[in-house]
């Protein structure tokens, strides 16, 4: 059976007037039902890029290669109308900014029942009282009296609730998920975490989480996929990543998270990676990270690495995957 | 907030509600809304206003002066009742500046929409079009296109609303330019709504109030523009009322009797005025900058 949403050898290019752009380069991946994946990497690493290539919906200045198939229909190939259909209900989307993606002149459940309305045709009677129960399944305190208000009444917290209540509205087959948490504050983030995993398993959707905190990965994903510079560098079970991270900019990236439970943690400067994601023009000849990286080599600047399997589940585009290196690399590893 | 408040009132009567409060505490606005209520009152029910035939001369009573019985006007050079002129000819101005308006906005706002959302050379066309008809005057572009037109009233509108066009082009398309960026914009796409929800409810329906203000800003120079052709001899032709032909036959006789001109002079300002007033208002009202 072919999984819930396969990306195989998605590549998108943009044309700047400094020339193209290469914004993602043959990236693979798929997620199976119910599965929590997320798409890790800092900004500008193509992560946005690839949520909107799944749903068609680049600036005309982009050129996309590559097959995207849910459920084993290829989405590349299906007409603007027929793409109108997919979007909204057989995949749909959570913002980073809540108080944004409401429009401020309608109720919230109108902007919800609008939703069903045109997916599932139902009556504008119908549809409020479904935007009532979704309201009430996303938690939202008085989902009678709110669904009759408009976003400027509303929290930030509540209205992400309001999106995620519309983004799971037809019980979507894959719910992207582009930094959900991020503009919230922390007790907020978890029970938005909360409400995104509980309304998975009720809907059986799978997400695809795109998130540069690594705080929010490890609460709710299965599996991972790093990005950088357009390119997976490193993929694996949640578990296993967390505990041995193969690729050094993974490490890099875990040596940046505050972590205040370790020893002295508190006294400890946070490991930062020097230098910044380079932007690519064309394919790359040598490792992408390369010139930020601890332990390149001659051969890291060779050719850019194949994205090889270093232990069970876990893949690693890196010359010298593994866990040794300098000792305070080793301590943030922890 | 005003969530612990066991809501009674609907949020959108409740807006509607505070916009009424708002505009209340503004003078101006009152009393120019209160001119408006009184002219469109008065074009409705103009004939039973009217005490004389507006159109029937009298010979005999040429010229009286204001406050003269019977005649609290006085009367023309034909010996018509002024007042009764004024009350009917209220219609052909109201008409005038509602409906070129109106027609400006059916036609003007969804160009608007589609030069901003689908920009593109379509969206130049439409600019460079805008901009040529923007580089004459209102009023002496409707005077051209109303030469070109046959003189009637439906032609000055006609003339006056194509006039008003370009400024509901301009006005629609710079709110959408700035309206299709917004997330909400880009969270519809992503929900799978078409071109068509997307311009006319969710761009249009944020649009709304700067195009309030630019149409309430249109009727009076609309008012304006048909008094003008009126008055030039291309728009509302004798003998039908209209303030514009009353103050061109009463140039005549300024001197003999200044009355004939003031009184539709007088109900031209104040009718712009009183629009213009509220149109102010509205901007004011609207603008989600002011307090509430």
């Amino acid at each position: 059976m072919s999984p819930r949403l396969a990306v195989t050898d998605l590549s998108v290019r943009f044309a700047t007037d400094d020339g193209p752009v290469l914004a993602v380069d043959r990236m693979s991946f798929s997620v199976e039902p119910g599965e929590v994946l997320a798409l890790v990497g800092e900004s500008g690493c193509g992560k946005s890029v690839t949520a909107m290539s799944i749903l068609r919906l680049l600036p005309s200045i982009a050129s996309m290669t590559g097959s995207i198939a849910l459920e084993g229909v290829e989405l590349t190939d299906l007409s603007l109308p027929e793409m109108r259909k997919i979007r909204g209900r057989d995949i749909s989307m959570i913002f980073q900014e809540p108080m944004t993606s409401l429009n401020p002149s309608f109720t919230v459940g109108f902007q919800i029942g609008e939703v069903l309305r045109r997916h599932e045709g139902m009556s504008r009677k119908a549809a409020r009282a479904r935007a009532v129960e979704l309201l009430e399944l996303v938690r939202m305190p008085a989902p009678e009296v709110r669904v009759d208000e408009y976003p400027h009444q509303l929290s930030g917290g509540m209205r992400q609730r309001v999106m995620i209540a519309m983004a799971v509205a037809c019980s979507p087959k894959v719910l992207i998920a582009d930094e959900p948490t991020t503009a919230l504050d922390v007790t907020i983030q978890a029970q938005i975490l909360d409400i995104l995993r509980d309304l998975q398993q009720r809907v059986d959707a799978s997400i695809v989480l795109i998130t540069h905190d690594l705080g929010v990965v490890a609460d709710i994903a299965d599996r991972v996929e790093v990005m950088y510079a357009g390119h997976k560098v490193e993929s694996g079970p949640v578990d296993a990543l967390f505990a041995a991270p193969q690729h050094p900019y993974t490490m890099g990236l875990m040596g940046a998270v505050p972590r205040p439970d370790l020893a002295g943690g508190t006294q400890q400067r946070l490991q930062e990676i020097p230098g910044l994601v380079p932007v690519l023009h064309r394919e790359p000849e040598a490792c992408v990270f390369a010139a930020r990286c601890p332990r390149a080599s001659d051969d890291c600047l060779s050719a850019m690495p194949p994205l090889e399997l270093v232990r069970p589940g876990q893949r690693a585009a890196c010359y010298h995957p593994g866990r040794r290196d300098t000792p305070d690399q080793q301590g943030a590893l922890v | 907030m005003t969530a612990t408040v066991p809501v009674t009132v609907h949020p959108r009567a409740r807006r509607r509600q505070r916009l009424r409060r708002r505009f209340a505490r503004r003078p101006p606005a009152v009393v120019g809304l209160a001119g408006v209520v009184l002219v469109v009152l008065v074009a409705l029910f103009a004939t039973l206003i009217a005490p004389f035939d507006p159109d029937k001369g009298d010979y005999s009573n040429i010229f009286l002066p204001p406050l003269s019985p019977g005649h609290l006007f006085g009367t023309d050079d034909l010996g018509r009742d002024l007042f009764s002129r004024i009350v009917v000819g209220a219609r052909a101005s109201l008409l005038a500046g509602v409906a070129a308006t109106a027609l400006a906005m059916v036609v003007g706002v969804p160009i608007g929409l589609v030069a901003g959302y689908y920009r593109g050379w379509l969206d130049t066309v439409i600019m460079r079009a805008t901009d040529v008809m923007l580089a004459f005057p209102f009023l002496v572009l409707a005077v051209g296109l109303a030469v070109i037109l046959s003189p009637s009233l439906s032609n000055a509108v006609l003339a006056l609303a194509i006039s008003a066009i370009p400024g509901f082009v301009r006005i629609t398309r710079a709110e959408v330019l700035g309206l299709r960026e917004q997330d909400y914009v880009q969270a519809a796409i992503v929900n799978g709504a078409p071109d068509r929800v997307i311009l006319f409810q969710h761009i249009l329906q944020n649009s709304l109030s700067p195009l309030v203000v630019q149409a309430s800003m249109t009727i009076p120079a609309s008012i304006i523009g048909e008094a003008a052709l009126s008055y030039l001899g291309i728009g509302v032709q004798p003998p039908t009322a209209s303030w514009g032909i009353m103050l061109s036959s009463a140039q005549n006789y300024v001197a003999q009797a200044p009355w004939y001109a003031l009184f539709p002079g007088v109900a031209i300002a104040i009718t712009a005025l009183s629009f213009n007033l509220v149109g102010d208002g509205l901007r004011d009202v609207l603008d989600p900058r002011t307090g509430r």
